[in-house]
């Protein structure tokens, strides 16, 4: 049996037991999205956009399904309770296995009518709502379909008109069981003027899920109303040897802002799709990110901004840090379609090599079809400044630690756009800790 | 005390530093001076242990150490101080966090008890007035955005705080104006002490005005090739640098002054 086979045998065993089998939109995308996904497969580097990643490996690779959560209760707990000790407040919704848990759960106060919760239980109480909201099969690469075929649970972010959501909400999704796959499918609609902060966290429990290959395939769809500003930030912290696909997918009403912040520290593959539409005048948008790979792993960022419209507004940085040897892709198109005059686009990419066997690939690509426009890129891939690291080393500090400051320095400057400071304080100690003496960074920040 | 015994350098591959002598005892302030790439900067970065400099001949005894065995950051530790003549900027990383990492490592070595960011800042604030940096010079990345004399008076302000035994000055006065040369050189005087001797490079003898030292060398070709008094300054300031480079000492010089250019400073220093 195929690899392709034992999906589509999975789908056939699972289909009736998905959440919201038995609404009828729902079952024809799933079908949809599966035949699509059965006609596809996983990309190869045939694909122009998989060049430099090609998933065909993950056609030997086979998941198992998912350990019953009471078998991981209490190391889930004890992980949740870590996250939350430096963060207390906000709303934090728990996946364990891509299955809500809601004991590990806990919703704070919304404004009236903002809905918060799992997907699975928006498709049983609101599923007209979550029918506009869910998206097509046809929609992204063809793990994007897998996941439409196979979502059951993910989170469901509801807000109505002017509605401010003030703490962020936190979504946090753990793999426990080794050798798993899950798909969890999150979506975010915002009505005009409404604001709120969503953080997804992926990471791994200690255990099983740290020695078996994994495999994470999420999607995450936003849809940014007129004025709406809705601030996405993605940690991504799974073991060694998970795989972890993502899909965000942005679509923004006239001026609405929908800011973007992408950290990428863990797995042997990481691959990010990152798409933001520009459905009417005036957006604005920021994609940052930062990604640090180290031994033979593999992290990969395809972004696109589409400037549909007039006077929008994009900017776009990506740093990244390699080590080992290490891969790290970065292709960001930027496209400015015929008639979206006045559009300010800005994107920068830089990469940083701690090793000579590091590699880094980056590929700005501009597409532009309208005249009246600003339009900038850049792209650099350097090592530690030595001049840098001679003046830190004449005031005494070893090279060791002259060359963590260094590398710190230079993802902190990412770091230093993340607008919220406990967001920006849990990136900065998860990339301390990825550097050998980083504890003595602590107070730098 | 610092003995320099025929030092030879070269960086990539191009003979800087050809044979130079320099012996500087405790307590007492040396100027080198010497034209536009006679070697100065690289004695000074040579001094101070930068790899990208190879030393190819030559010793260089400090206290009865091999200076020359030692990594940058021990000689630093060991309390030898280099203002750089360009400062390095440092995004992202703060002033505050690069003085503090700086001294600690400097009072670990020593085997003193580190600062805390509290003493640490008492310390820094007091040391900052002194030579006229505001606060908020703490908060921004090092020497990012500084201005030429504000990055001096950075150097400066890691020297008091790092206390060496031995400053070199990298031409610490370019690019200031009067104001900030004066400020810089206060801050140097106000260091001077029987303990602690200093290498002051500069191409002007107007920092000397301020930084009286007690003996002027001149650096020619990687060599020094002249040594006096304080006045000597002033006479190099008067009559440029030719007429040293034209003495007997230097044969090479010697035979470059049958034509050219170098002949019209030769009829200069007989005059």
């Amino acid at each position: 049996m195929s690899d392709i086979d034992t999906w589509l045998a999975s789908f056939r065993t699972r289909a009736a037991t998905l959440s919201g089998a038995r609404l009828p939109w729902l079952a024809a995308v799933r079908q949809r999205a599966i035949e699509r996904f059965a006609d596809e497969g996983w990309p190869t580097s045939r694909i122009e956009a998989f060049r430099h990643t090609s998933l065909a490996f993950l056609a030997q690779q086979r998941f198992v399904a998912a350990q019953p959560a009471d078998a991981t209760a209490a190391a889930a707990q004890q992980a949740i309770a870590q996250l939350r000790r430096d963060d207390p407040e906000g709303h934090w919704l728990v996946f364990v296995d891509g299955v809500f848990a809601p004991a590990l759960s806990e919703q704070g106060d919304l404004p009236a009518g903002a809905q918060v919760g799992p997907l699975s239980q928006a498709l049983a109480q609101s599923p007209e709502q979550v029918e506009a909201a869910f998206g097509s099969a046809g929609d992204g690469a063809s793990p994007a379909a897998l996941n439409a075929a196979l979502a059951t649970d993910g989170a469901w972010v509801w807000l109505p008109r002017a509605s401010a959501v003030e703490l962020p909400i936190h979504l946090v999704f753990l793999t426990a069981t080794g050798g798993g796959a899950c798909h969890p499918r999150n979506l975010i609609v915002a009505e005009a003027g409404a604001q709120a902060t969503v953080v997804e966290h992926y990471l791994a429990l200690a255990g099983d899920a740290a020695d078996a290959a994994t495999l994470t395939n999420a999607v995450t769809r936003v849809q940014a109303g007129p004025d709406a500003r809705i601030t996405h930030m993605k940690l991504q912290q799974e073991s060694a040897q998970a795989i972890h696909l993502a899909t965000i997918d942005a679509a923004q009403a006239r001026g609405s802002t929908f800011d973007s912040h992408s950290l990428s520290f863990g797995a042997r593959l990481a691959r990010n799709d990152i798409v933001t539409r520009f459905d009417g005048e005036g957006c604005e948008t920021l994609l940052n990110g930062l990604f640090h790979v180290d031994g033979r792993r593999h992290v990969d960022h395809h972004t696109r901004i589409e400037h549909a419209h007039p006077r929008g507004t994009s900017r776009e940085f990506y740093r990244g840090i390699l080590d080992g040897a290490a891969r790290g892709v970065f292709a960001g198109r930027i496209v400015v379609a015929p008639g979206a005059m006045r559009t300010d686009a800005q994107q920068r990419t830089d990469n940083l090599l701690l090793s000579p066997q590091a590699e880094a690939d980056a590929r700005p690509e501009l597409e532009i079809y309208a005249d009246d426009v600003k339009c900038a890129h850049g792209a650099t891939v350097g090592q530690i400044d030595e001049a840098s690291l001679f003046y830190l080393r004449s005031r005494g500090l070893d090279e060791a630690h002259a060359r963590n400051l260094l590398t710190y320095a230079f993802a902190t400057e990412a770091l230093a756009r993340i607008g919220l400071a406990p967001l920006r304080r849990r990136a900065a100690a998860s990339i301390r800790v990825r550097l050998p003496g980083g504890e003595l960074l602590g107070e730098l920040s | 005390m610092l003995q320099i015994k025929d030092l030879h350098a070269s960086v990539d591959g191009k003979q800087i530093l050809r044979g130079l002598d320099l012996e500087v005892k405790s307590g007492e302030v040396h100027a080198i001076m010497g034209p536009n790439g006679s070697g100065k900067s690289t004695l000074a970065q040579v001094l101070a242990g930068r790899d990208s400099y190879t030393v190819d001949a030559g010793s260089v005894a400090w206290d009865g150490k091999d200076l020359l065995a030692l990594p940058a950051e021990e000689r630093a530790r060991e309390g030898l101080f280099l203002a750089f003549q360009y400062p390095v900027e440092i995004p992202g990383v703060s002033n505050a966090y690069f003085l503090k990492a700086a001294v600690n490592a400097v009072r670990r070595h020593r085997k003193l008890p580190e600062l805390d960011a509290m003493d640490f800042l008492k310390r820094v604030k007091a040391e900052m007035k002194a030579v006229g940096m505001r606060e908020e010079f703490l908060y921004r990345s090092v020497n990012e955005g500084f201005s030429g004399g504000e990055k001096k008076r950075n150097e400066v302000l890691q020297m008091a705080l790092l206390e060496p035994k031995l400053a070199v000055l990298d031409e610490t006065d370019s690019g200031l104006d009067i104001d900030a040369l004066r400020v810089v050189a206060d801050g140097v005087n106000r260091l001077r002490s029987p303990e602690r001797s200093m290498l002051v490079i500069t191409h002007y003898q107007r920092l000397l005005d301020y930084i009286v030292p007690d003996k002027v060398h001149v650096l020619s070709a990687g060599r020094i090739v002249h040594s006096g008094g304080p006045e000597l300054a002033l006479e190099l300031e008067q009559r440029g640098y030719a007429w040293v480079a034209e003495t007997p000492k230097a044969p090479a010089a010697a035979a470059r002054g049958q034509a050219g250019p170098a002949g019209a400073a030769v009829g200069e220093a007989a005059r």
